[in-house]
Parts: C-alpha cells; sequence; structure tokens
C-alpha cells in the first residue's frame, strides 16, 4: 500500500480525534482526550481488524467473503452459548468457561468457513451468493437458537438466561512503569500524567492484543512464508500455480477456513470481551465495514489494520461525545445526535470506496472458481 | 424400458421448476429434523404451518398480505440481478419509501391546511416512496457506473444508513406526538392517503394487486422492451454492451434506480395499504428475505411471485406453527435460508436426487473488478 493511502488515513483518524479534542478540551487536557481515543479505537477496531484479516485470507487466495458478518455473528452466539453453559459446570471460577468460550467461537467461524469453501470452491456457486447464505443462515440459526433455548420454557436452560461468566479480564502492560521509569531520567516528577495516559491506551483486554499481533503474523505470513507465496500464486493466476504442481483446491480450502476461524475470533469479541450477553444481529454491520476496510486496505493485512482503526476512529468518537454531550458548542449541535454521528463510518465507507484515493487492486483471479 | 426411463429422468432434469422444488422439500425435511430436535412434532408443525397459511379464507388473505411487499422486494432484486447487479439494499430503500409515503400521508395536508382529494393524496403518497427508494437505488448504482466502488458494500451502507435515518427521524420529528405514545413511530396517515381493501372483511389490500402488475410490467420492460434488451445486455456482458454502442454507464444506475424504486413501492404500500403508518423495525429483514425470493424464483417475474407466495405462506403461517407447537416462528428463517442455499448450490440438490447437471449456469453478479 502506498505512502499516499496511509497519510490519508492519519488525516482522517486526526480530524476524527480533533473533533472530540476541540468539544472536551475546556474539561479535560487534550492529551487525555488523545489517549482515551486513541483506547477506545483500538478496542472498538478489534473486530474490524479480524474481519478485515478473515477477507485478506480469503481474497489472496480468491475466494471472496462477504460472508464475515455471518461468521462472527454465528461465533458470537455459539461461543457465548459455551460459555454460559460451562459457566453453570465451573461455577465460579469464570476463566475456564471463558476461554471454552473464545475455542468454541474460533471454530464456529472455521465452520461456517468450511461452508463457504464448499460452496465457492467445490459447488462454484457464485461466491457473492455463497457469502449470502452464510449470513442468512447465521442470522436465521442464532435467531432460532436464542429463542428456542432461553425463551421456552421446555428448554435446557428452563427459559432464560443461565448466569454469564463476564468478560474476558483486561490485561495492564506495564507501560505506564516503564515510560514513568525513563521519564523520570529527564523529569524530576517522572510525568505521571502523560504515563498514566499512555498506560490506559495499552490497557487493553486479551482479544484486542491478539488482534494486532495477528495482524504482523498474517504479514509475515502471506509475504514472507512459503505458504504465502503459494497462496497469492493461487490468487493470482491459479493455473500457473496448478501447472507448477500447486493444488488450488487445497490451498483454497486451507485459506477460507482460516478466515472462518479468524471472523470466529472476531465474533468471540461481541460476547465474550466487549460485553456479556447475545443479542439477534448484534454484529450490526461489522462484518460488512470489515470487508471494505479490506479493499481500502488494499488486500494486505497491515493497510487493513490501517482501515479497520479508520472506521475504529469514527466509532471512538461517537462513543467519546457522549461524555460531552453539555459541552457541544450550539454551531455544532448535530453532534449531539448520536445517530447522526452514527452515519460516519458509513459514509466513510462509502467515500473510500469512490477511490478518492486511488483505485485497489483486488488478487486478479478474485471471486472465480477454477476451472481444471 | 430403460430407454423411456433415462428421457423421462432428463425431461425431469432439465425441468426449470425441478430444482427449486427439491430444494424447498430437502429444507423442509431438514427443518423438521430441527424441530423434532427442539421437542416438537414435525407433522403438527408442518399441518399448523399449511392451516395458518391457506387453513380459511381470511389465512389466505394474510398470505397475500405478507406477499405483497415480499413480491415488490423480490422483483427489486430480481430486477438489478438481470443487469449483472446485486442490490442487497432493499432493506434501506423500502424503509425510506415507508417513511416519505408516511409523511406524504399525514403531513401534507397540514402543511397545505386542506385536505386532499382522495386519488391525488393517495398518489402523492406512492409517489413520493417510490422516489425515496429510486434516489436510494441511484445512489449505488451511480457511484457504481462512475466511480467503480462495488454496489454490494454501498447498498449494505446505505442499509445502515437509512436505518440510522429513519431512527432519527421515528424518535424527533415525525415521533407520533399522542400523549400516550412511547413507539418510534409516525402518527397515523390520512384517510384520503390510504389503498381500499379488496374485501370488506379481509385485510387483503389493492397493494397485492399492484404487486402482480407491477410484475408483468417488469417481465414487459425486460423482455419487450429495447431498454430491457440493454439492461439483460450489461447484465450478460458490459463489454460486449459497450462495444455495440450501449451507454452501460447510463443503465447501470437506471437499474439501480429502478430496483431502488420497486422496493420503496414496497415499503409505500405497506404504509399506504396495511399499517397506515411507519414504525421503526417493521422493515427488518426484507432485504436477505427479497434476496432468497429472486434467486429462488430464478430472477424470473413469474418465479418471483410464485416465490414471494411461498415465503409469505410460511411467514404467516409460522404464527400458528408457533401457537400450536411452541416452536418459535424463527424456525422459519432458517428454512428459508436452507432454501437459499440449496437453490443456490443446484449441484447439491442435482447429486442427492440424482439428477443430471445442468447445462447453463445462471451467471449473477462479478467479482470486486466487475
Amino acid at each position: 500500500m502506498d505512502w499516499k493511502r496511509y497519510l490519508f488515513i492519519a488525516l482522517i483518524i486526526i480530524a476524527l480525534f480533533s473533533v472530540v479534542i476541540f468539544v472536551g478540551k475546556t474539561q479535560t487536557p487534550p492529551l487525555v482526550i488523545a489517549m482515551s481515543m486513541l483506547a477506545t479505537t483500538l478496542m472498538v477496531a478489534t473486530p474490524l481488524t479480524l474481519g478485515a484479516l478473515s477477507g485478506v485470507f480469503c481474497e489472496t487466495s480468491a475466494v471472496i467473503n462477504i460472508g464475515i458478518e455471518g461468521m462472527m455473528l454465528a461465533a458470537a452466539f455459539f461461543g457465548w452459548l459455551a460459555a454460559i453453559y460451562m459457566n453453570t459446570i465451573f461455577g465460579y471460577e469464570p476463566m475456564p468457561s471463558l476461554i471454552t468460550g473464545v475455542v468454541v467461537a474460533v471454530l464456529t467461524g472455521g465452520i461456517f468457513g468450511l461452508l463457504l469453501a464448499v460452496l465457492s470452491i467445490t459447488f462454484k456457486v457464485d461466491q457473492i451468493i455463497g457469502g449470502t447464505v452464510v449470513n442468512m443462515l447465521a442470522i436465521g440459526i442464532t435467531g432460532f437458537l436464542n429463542r428456542q433455548l432461553f425463551f421456552e420454557k421446555n428448554s435446557v436452560f428452563g427459559g432464560q438466561v443461565p448466569h454469564a461468566p463476564g468478560t474476558l479480564p483486561i490485561i495492564h502492560l506495564p507501560v505506564p512503569k516503564v515510560v514513568g521509569g525513563v521519564c523520570s531520567l529527564f523529569t524530576a516528577d517522572g510525568c505521571p500524567t502523560f504515563a498514566n495516559a499512555l498506560g490506559k491506551v495499552f490497557d487493553q483486554r486479551p482479544i484486542a492484543i491478539l488482534a494486532i499481533v495477528l495482524v504482523f503474523v498474517s504479514h509475515y505470513v502471506i509475504f514472507h512464508t512459503r505458504w504465502g507465496l503459494r497462496t497469492r500464486a493461487v490468487g493470482e493466476h491459479p493455473r500457473a500455480a496448478d501447472t507448477v504442481g500447486i493444488n488450488v483446491t487445497r490451498v483454497r480450502y486451507i485459506n477460507v477456513v482460516i478466515g472462518g476461524l479468524l471472523a470466529g475470533l472476531g465474533g468471540a469479541y461481541f460476547t465474550l470481551e466487549s460485553v456479556p450477553s447475545f443479542e439477534p444481529l448484534m454484529t450490526n454491520g461489522r462484518g460488512f465495514i470489515a470487508l471494505a476496510a479490506m479493499i481500502f486496505g488494499n488486500w494486505t493485512p497491515i493497510g487493513s489494520w490501517a482501515a479497520a482503526l479508520v472506521f475504529g476512529a469514527a466509532q471512538a468518537m461517537q462513543i467519546n461525545l457522549q461524555f460531552f454531550r453539555d459541552l457541544i458548542p450550539p454551531a455544532w449541535s448535530f453532534l449531539q445526535q448520536s445517530y447522526i454521528v452514527g452515519l460516519t463510518p458509513y459514509l466513510l465507507t462509502m467515500l473510500i470506496l469512490t477511490g478518492i484515493v486511488g483505485k485497489t487492486v483486488p488478487p486478479a483471479a478474485d471471486g472465480q472458481p477454477y476451472e481444471k | 424400458m430403460s430407454e423411456n426411463k433415462r428421457s423421462f429422468q432428463d425431461a425431469l432434469s432439465e425441468s426449470p421448476l425441478v430444482v427449486p422444488i427439491l430444494a424447498i422439500f430437502t429444507s423442509m425435511v431438514l427443518g423438521g429434523i430441527i424441530i423434532a430436535w427442539a421437542g416438537g412434532n414435525p407433522v403438527a408443525a408442518y399441518i399448523g404451518l399449511y392451516q395458518g397459511a391457506f387453513g380459511s379464507l381470511n389465512a389466505l388473505s394474510e398470505t397475500a398480505v405478507w406477499a405483497t411487499p415480499y413480491i415488490l422486494a423480490g422483483l427489486a432484486v430480481a430486477f438489478a440481478f438481470k443487469g449483472g447487479l446485486f442490490n442487497i439494499g432493499a432493506e434501506g430503500q423500502l424503509a425510506l419509501g415507508a417513511v416519505a409515503a408516511a409523511w406524504v400521508g399525514y403531513a401534507l395536508p397540514d402543511l397545505l391546511g386542506a385536505e386532499l382529494p382522495r386519488y391525488l393524496h393517495l398518489t402523492l403518497a406512492l409517489g413520493a416512496g417510490t422516489l425515496a427508494g429510486l434516489i436510494w437505488g441511484a445512489i449505488p448504482g451511480w457511484l457504481k457506473a462512475h466511480t467503480g466502488g462495488h454496489e454490494v458494500i454501498n447498498t449494505i451502507m446505505m442499509n445502515y444508513i437509512a436505518l440510522n435515518m429513519t431512527s432519527f427521524l421515528l424518535n424527533g420529528v415525525m415521533k407520533d406526538p399522542s400523549p400516550t405514545n412511547v413507539i418510534a413511530r409516525t402518527p397515523l396517515i390520512a384517510e384520503t392517503a390510504r389503498l381500499g381493501t379488496l374485501f370488506a372483511k379481509y385485510r387483503v389490500h389493492w397493494g397485492f394487486i399492484m404487486a402482480l402488475v407491477a410484475a408483468a410490467i417488469v417481465w414487459w420492460l425486460l423482455e419487450r422492451t429495447t431498454f430491457g434488451f440493454e439492461i439483460r445486455t450489461v447484465g450478460a456482458n458490459p463489454d460486449a454492451a459497450q462495444y455495440a454502442g450501449i451507454n452501460v454507464k447510463r443503465i447501470i444506475t437506471w437499474t439501480m434506480a429502478i430496483s431502488g424504486l420497486l422496493a420503496g413501492l414496497a415499503g409505500a404500500v405497506e404504509v399506504t395499504g396495511l399499517n397506515y403508518r411507519h414504525e421503526l423495525g417493521f422493515s427488518v429483514g426484507y432485504g436477505f428475505d427479497a434476496i432468497a425470493i429472486a434467486l429462488l424464483g430464478k430472477t424470473h417475474p413469474l418465479g418471483v411471485v410464485l416465490a414471494a407466495l411461498l415465503f409469505a405462506a410460511m411467514r404467516n403461517g409460522g404464527t400458528r406453527m408457533q401457537f400450536m407447537t411452541q416452536i418459535p416462528v424463527d424456525i422459519i428463517s432458517v428454512i428459508q435460508a436452507l432454501i437459499l442455499l440449496f437453490v443456490a448450490a443446484d449441484a447439491i440438490i442435482r447429486y442427492i436426487y440424482r439428477l443430471k447437471a445442468s447445462e447453463d449456469k445462471l451467471v449473477l453478479t462479478r467479482g470486486w473488478g466487475g
């Protein structure tokens, strides 16, 4: 991805941060607002990042995945179901239940990834239709089971939601201590305000941290390993790849299932990390925004992550503006309307897809089934 | 003897109805297994479903009521497919069509300070709804034609924008001001903006007839006019269409605009014919249902009408099924998703029932580059 695109991303993020700083600066120091925005951005970008990585793996091997939304929704439900079920067994110890939940969520994503692979690779179904099937099945199954298990008296849970094991805990990385230590070399007090504000940014929960690690792991896998080279070959020119002995079908299957597993981890974010409950349709379009992030990120892991952060920042603006609701100047009163501010990620997506910052190039064979 | 049998199987394999019927049958069987797993009696459930959908004149009327927006929204998606475009935005177009029709229905008389003549007011309300849908469809169409922004993503984004806008309006300026109201909904529309019912005792209204007429017009437009020919040519091969002198960009924009118009009409008809107001959340789910209906009907207008009637029967009968067997009506969504799965992947059906592979592949959409 070229530097102009990263510059554009940086400018949008700065603009979104500036709005909140501008509104809240009389009450809270700009630095604290900026750090708080950064912390929220990293947090809410998590499912977008993982969804985009899911798309990157699928589409680098030339399988379009518009089923990310459905994969995340199904994973969110089944991961949560597993966690609350295990919680009825383990009782007061939440961690084993939560970890089981995450594992089940990831596997659920993998199973839906396998479904997409069977449809689009084996049966050569139009891939956008195949993704739509995944989305519809996920909405149908989660809606049905949610009602059947928790609202029907004759179900295993007796018609009510059992006690949830809570959410995954925050991991306190020792950043404030390190920064304070470095700072004290230059100043007398060790700049506690800055250190603490910065520390907040790094107080993230496990899936958010894992998502960032996975961005770089994916980058390494796709661009610096033999597997990645094969995957790219299959996505760009499957016939040439086939001629040199690469099994096109196998490579695509594995990548689409990897994509499903990643979307599954993104789904776990919703019910095991963000809130300890499930709502029908709770992914609320994040899978599709992730897809847009992947396109804007030019089908690369790091580019997709950067784009996911733009959407994360837009959402973070909406969240952080709530704290400063009363400080919004009358001329900017539209910022008080959360429905209007909530439009930002969607409008940004459409703006970005117009190619305002240059066209992106999908893998050459993207969307085409391979016929021997 | 075996010669005859073979040719019979060949004929069966080539019939356009065989795969949809077997897809529906297979999905119902799988649905029955799920019902049995959930502790219900599948036979009782399906009897309940049938009675709820067709068991009485009122049930038939209610099925037609459900079918009305399904036919129009299904036609919207099918029309876009003909032009090689995938409109996932029927839900947003429908919602805005409903909002616009409702606004004209309740606010215009106050604004003008006078009652409007019946048919004029009704025409304006329906016109506003279709116009809103048309605009909401034309935007992603124009973006596709002129910037290459993919309509799949853009129509989805515009669904969420429409949802936010509707929430904003129905919780704000358009909210029903009556003191007892706590719901995000508009006031009731004026009598002059309402579509009449077909029979005195039943809810089925003229919108059902309008939907059938719309299907006929769509068929005529696509199959009997130059414009329709151009749409189908662009859908089949945009490069060839360009070479043949067709203005591809104009056709893409108009295909999406008309697609949006049909979905907007669906919303306007629901408001003027059935609910007499728009309420937040009523349009949820129509977009995906419309896609399934368009695909089940193989994007042919008559097929869309039949598929819409089937989906309507299942939705309508589902309530009685839930009442009789305590199986949540959401099972219908699962069965409908399975139907879409088997219609899309007809190779699975052909494999299960030992039918011959289909020669012609229905190419509906193209990848990101297209």
